[in-house]
């Protein structure tokens, strides 16, 4: 009935997983009750969990992708303590748990943190920046979301029913094999990853389509906001990229389910095929992350300079130069597996080639600042500490891609710390620029630059002596997932690691209560004008947060930067350009079956986990079924009555002439 | 079903640790180098960092100079709203890192072939042959041509250089001696090569550098690089053993679950390590299925 699925699938002698657990499922529990008590149910249901909104739905993504960072990183404060206690000492994860912990925490932070806020703000920013109403296919967006969040309950379910992989996050077979991992660990990652994989995929197609066939009159592909650019590259990556992620699982899943061979060590199985596949995936991928990250600190650096940015067509060049030449790289994640020199040259030098464009991309934004009149406000703060943090990953990068080098260095506490350094100096704080640089857009107040600032300084300062330690201690012949160690020279690295975790921490929590306290203090942190950062880009042009439609006109491109010439247009004439007539707008209606979806692609995923076959059957039955009824509907837009749009874009002209009238006196009194 | 593995985790770790106490572990790391091998890979380490500190840290100066002087508050620096543009600057933006990268190409073409792991070291001298495999979670040694065989423990006389060829018995492992550099991956069914040297007498730690499950944290051994005449006594002394490497005590070995103390087999069938290599000697039934809760 059940299938493997028993009481004893729950862990009751592990009191961490069981304990941490029960506390998420009572706050799950208290959140749900206090929803339904204030009758707040049909709202979120409304205006949320239906929404096809590229706007609400960035948003959410976001908020999953903060959640589960946070639950990441508590992985990786037990990482690091365990090591910390685990000299010639057992510690207190023992291998079973300290295994699955370092699994989940590279495939969380990977896949349900960096992915969900990049794409996130992706759907947020990118429709609005090219002038337009809506991404392409909206309830494929709702649904793209919502098998995103599948994959993350999955994983977090692992906690307390079964196991997670204790493979490491990419589960390299034999070890992933049925012989050697015959848990439910590596099903609990498979199913996960294959269906957050599909959502993922609907995301690619979406943008892709979107930023080529949607935009707005005159928006020509070299007057996109730079943003966009890398958001095209990165969907183009997911597009190539995600069908072999998932082709590669589905392997290794006929592999365990249904008796395969295609990597294993009998049948003529061969194991360097995966290697081979999960990297010609897995080395793009981190560029899908990387490259939208690159297009915000490219906003950040031309807005808060107030300046253009520098070398506009190089940027283009070298964004899709990356896309390129970012499938061409991918051996140089096994140059011990004696591929041979002459191949191990090639993929060493083109890897190289990689930090040319790189390079190209970091001068450029020097000199956007060069001439500027730079704001140090939080989200410049993150961009100045990205260019400094990338500049010494990069340089760590460029050493491991040099195949001689990497022979010592390869499976160390150095490439861990190496890829720290750009995710975390390259993603994460692009993500977390452009979270305070959007914030304001999406709900109409700020955050609070006080904790925003303590929050920066306490990040960077906790990554610095995190991971630079690690470099060392790399160096001393220290390798990675280590659960016990005896080196003596070693351990004083590792006990500086946790110094610069607790410093990160003390970042974390200071992020919390920037948001609280921005939240509380939201009348005061109020965004009137839709334009707080003095922007440059179409999003700034609407108010904030933007109405459903997002423009009531659809803006009229005439160069690159559109935003910042209407303003000077207006700053010049003092007057803001003539409105037209007002027109009903249709927007796509909202749908429940992204939701739906989901909700049966979990049921078959956990079916397919403890190979319970009716519910794996029952769930396609229910997934088929809410397609077919969305496939049936006879009306998909609503219409938003003129009298509406004129209302709304009425406040937004008034907020705009009053801040007009206020710089005038401004410029008047100066 | 699944669940009582963690019970023999206890046991696993606690065994791993008392075993730990006997092999006195120090390592002196990748830039501490004690052979040909390593201190070329250091080198190249060195030599790369140097060429891009070159670049490096010009970028990270005009970065602090350009934010700091440029700052809003900073009446005296000139405001160039519409400067966005440069040919020149275009073709330095673009032209650096390309030279950088075109040298370091060069590095890196010459390095990869010179050091290729498979590639044997200069010199007239015989290589000792030392065939490999890593066993879950453990390391097997076998002289082909003594004839002899030890488990965490191997030995190379400092006077002549060692060929390597590594096979994995379970998944893949890495087989990595910091000091004396390049580490390369064992893998089931597969032989891979490894030339090492190392120069001076010494202990020196190795571990597998690959995650390989359960046990891997025990997975290092002891490589002892001696002086001609105490390798010819660490032979004898090995050769002394008994015990026998035969496929029943190989069969033995590969499939307790555990990681082992420092053993030695005074002699070897000469064909083992091809029958593993080429797995018609396996041992896998995978791991033996989980031992019930009763062990607590």
């Amino acid at each position: 009935m059940f299938g493997k699925l028993t009481i004893n699938a729950i862990p009751w002698d592990q009191p961490i997983p069981l304990i941490a657990g029960a506390a998420v499922g009572v706050a799950l529990l208290a959140l749900f009750t206090w929803v339904v008590v204030k009758g707040h149910l049909p709202y979120l249901w409304r205006e949320w969990i239906t929404s096809v909104d590229h706007k609400r739905i960035g948003v959410m993504y976001v908020l999953l992708g903060l959640v589960m960072l946070l639950r990441g990183f508590i992985d990786a404060v037990m990482m690091r303590t365990q090591q910390a206690v685990a000299f010639h000492a057992p510690g207190y994860l023992p291998p079973h748990h300290y295994n699955q912990i370092f699994s989940a925490h590279g495939t969380i932070m990977i896949f349900f943190a960096a992915m969900p806020i990049i794409i996130g703000l992706m759907n947020f920013s990118v429709p609005l920046q090219l002038g337009v109403r809506d991404v392409a296919f909206p309830t494929l967006n709702s649904t793209g979301f919502w098998l995103t969040a599948t994959g993350a309950l999955l994983v977090n379910v692992s906690l307390v029913v079964g196991e997670f992989a204790q493979t490491g996050w990419l589960p390299y077979p034999p070890l992933a094999e049925l012989p050697y991992s015959p848990g439910v660990g590596v099903d609990y990652y498979l199913w996960a990853l294959l269906i957050s994989g599909v959502g993922t995929m609907m995301t690619g197609v979406n943008f892709v389509t979107t930023i080529l066939k949607v935009r707005a009159p005159g928006m020509s592909y070299m007057r996109m906001s730079m943003f966009c650019w890398t958001a095209l590259a990165s969907n183009l990556l997911i597009v190539a990229a995600f069908p072999i992620l998932t082709a590669t699982l589905i392997m290794l899943a006929l592999d365990r389910y249904l008796g395969f061979h295609f990597f294993t060590n009998d049948g003529g199985g061969a194991m360097s095929l995966f290697v081979n596949l999960i990297w010609t995936w897995g080395h793009p991928e981190t560029y899908i992350l990387v490259l939208p990250a690159f297009g915000i600190f490219s906003e950040v650096f031309s807005t808060f300079s107030g300046k253009p940015l520098f070398g506009y067509r190089s940027m283009v060049i070298a964004s899709l130069g990356i896309c390129l030449i970012s499938y061409c790289v991918w051996l140089h994640h096994f140059f011990t597996m004696g591929a041979g020199a002459d191949v191990n040259a090639v993929f060493g030098i083109a890897s190289s080639v990689i930090a040319v464009v790189t390079g190209v991309k970091i001068f450029n934004w020097l000199f956007t600042m060069y001439g500027g009149r730079i704001r140090y406000q939080t989200p410049m703060l993150w961009s100045l500490a990205f260019v400094v943090t990338f500049v010494l990953g990069g340089m760590t990068g460029v050493l491991l891609a040099v195949p001689p080098a990497d022979f010592s260095l390869h499976e160390s506490l150095f490439l861990v710390a190496h890829f720290h350094n750009v995710i975390i100096g390259g993603v994460v704080f692009g993500c977390f620029a452009g979270v305070v640089y959007w914030f304001p857009k999406a709900f109409g107040f700020r955050l609070h630059e006080g904790w925003g600032k303590a929050a920066f300084w306490c990040t960077l300062i906790g990554f610095y002596v995190t991971f630079f330690p690690l470099y060392a201690a790399g160096l001393l012949g220290m390798t990675r997932r280590l659960q016990h160690y005896e080196v003596a020279e070693w351990r004083p690295w590792i006990l500086a690691a946790v110094v610069g975790v607790a410093f990160s921490a003390v970042g974390m929590l200071c992020q919390i209560i920037q948001l609280v306290v921005s939240i509380r203090d939201r009348a005061q942190l109020r965004d009137t004008t839709g334009d707080p950062w003095d922007g440059r880009s179409l999003e700034w042009a609407t108010c904030s947060p933007p109405p459903a439609f997002n423009f009531a006109f659809l803006p009229d491109v005439k160069g690159e930067e559109p935003y910042w010439a209407m303003k000077q247009r207006a700053i010049e004439t003092q007057h803001l350009a003539a409105a037209g007539e007002y027109q009903a707008i249709e927007m796509p209606k909202n749908s429940a079956t992204g939701f739906m979806t989901a909700f049966f692609a979990t049921v078959i995923g956990f079916g397919m986990i403890w190979h319970i076959w009716w519910m794996v059957g029952a769930g396609l039955v229910g997934a088929y079924a809410g397609v077919v009824w969305f496939a049936w509907r006879d009306e998909d837009e609503y219409a938003v009555p003129a009298s509406e749009v004129q209302r709304i874009d009425g406040e937004r002209r008034r907020a705009r002439e009053e801040l007009l009238a206020r710089n005038a006196n401004v410029s008047g009194a100066a | 079903m699944t669940r009582p593995r963690s019970s023999i985790d206890a046991p696993l770790w606690a065994k791993g640790r008392t075993l730990s106490f006997a092999i006195a572990a120090v390592s002196g790391g990748v830039l501490d180098p004690r052979g040909p091998i390593a201190a070329d890979n250091a080198q190249i380490l060195v030599n790369a960092l140097a060429i891009m500190l070159a670049i490096v840290v010009p970028t990270l100066i005009a970065t602090f100079v350009f934010a700091w002087w440029f700052r809003a508050s900073n009446k005296k620096a000139i405001y160039r709203p519409d400067w966005a543009y440069s040919g020149r600057l275009e073709l330095i933006v673009w032209g650096i890192p390309l030279l950088v990268i075109l040298f370091l190409s060069g590095v890196t073409w010459i390095g990869a072939h010179d050091l290729d792991p498979a590639r044997p070291l200069a010199g007239e001298t015989k290589p000792v042959e030392i065939q490999v495999v890593s066993l879950d979670w453990k390391w097997l040694f076998i002289y082909p041509e003594e004839g002899v065989a030890s488990v965490n423990e191997v030995a190379l006389p400092t006077d002549r250089p060692a060929h390597f060829s590594l096979t994995s018995a379970t998944v893949m492992n890495s087989f990595f001696v910091p000091q004396l550099g390049s580490m390369i991956a064992t893998m089931n069914g597969m032989v891979t090569q490894l030339n090492l040297k190392a120069d001076r007498p010494g202990d020196y730690y190795g571990l597998s550098a690959q995650f390989s499950g359960r046990g891997f944290s025990d997975m290092h051994f002891v490589l002892r690089a001696l002086a001609p005449e105490s390798f010819a006594q660490w032979m004898a002394d090995a050769r002394k053993s008994k015990a026998p490497l035969d496929e029943g005590a190989y069969l033995t070995l590969a499939r307790a679950q555990t990681t082992s103390p420092t053993q030695f087999y005074g002699s070897v069938d000469q064909t083992l390590f091809e029958k593993i290599a080429a797995r018609r000697l396996t041992s896998e039934a995978g791991p033996v299925s989980p031992p019930s809760q009763a062990m607590e």
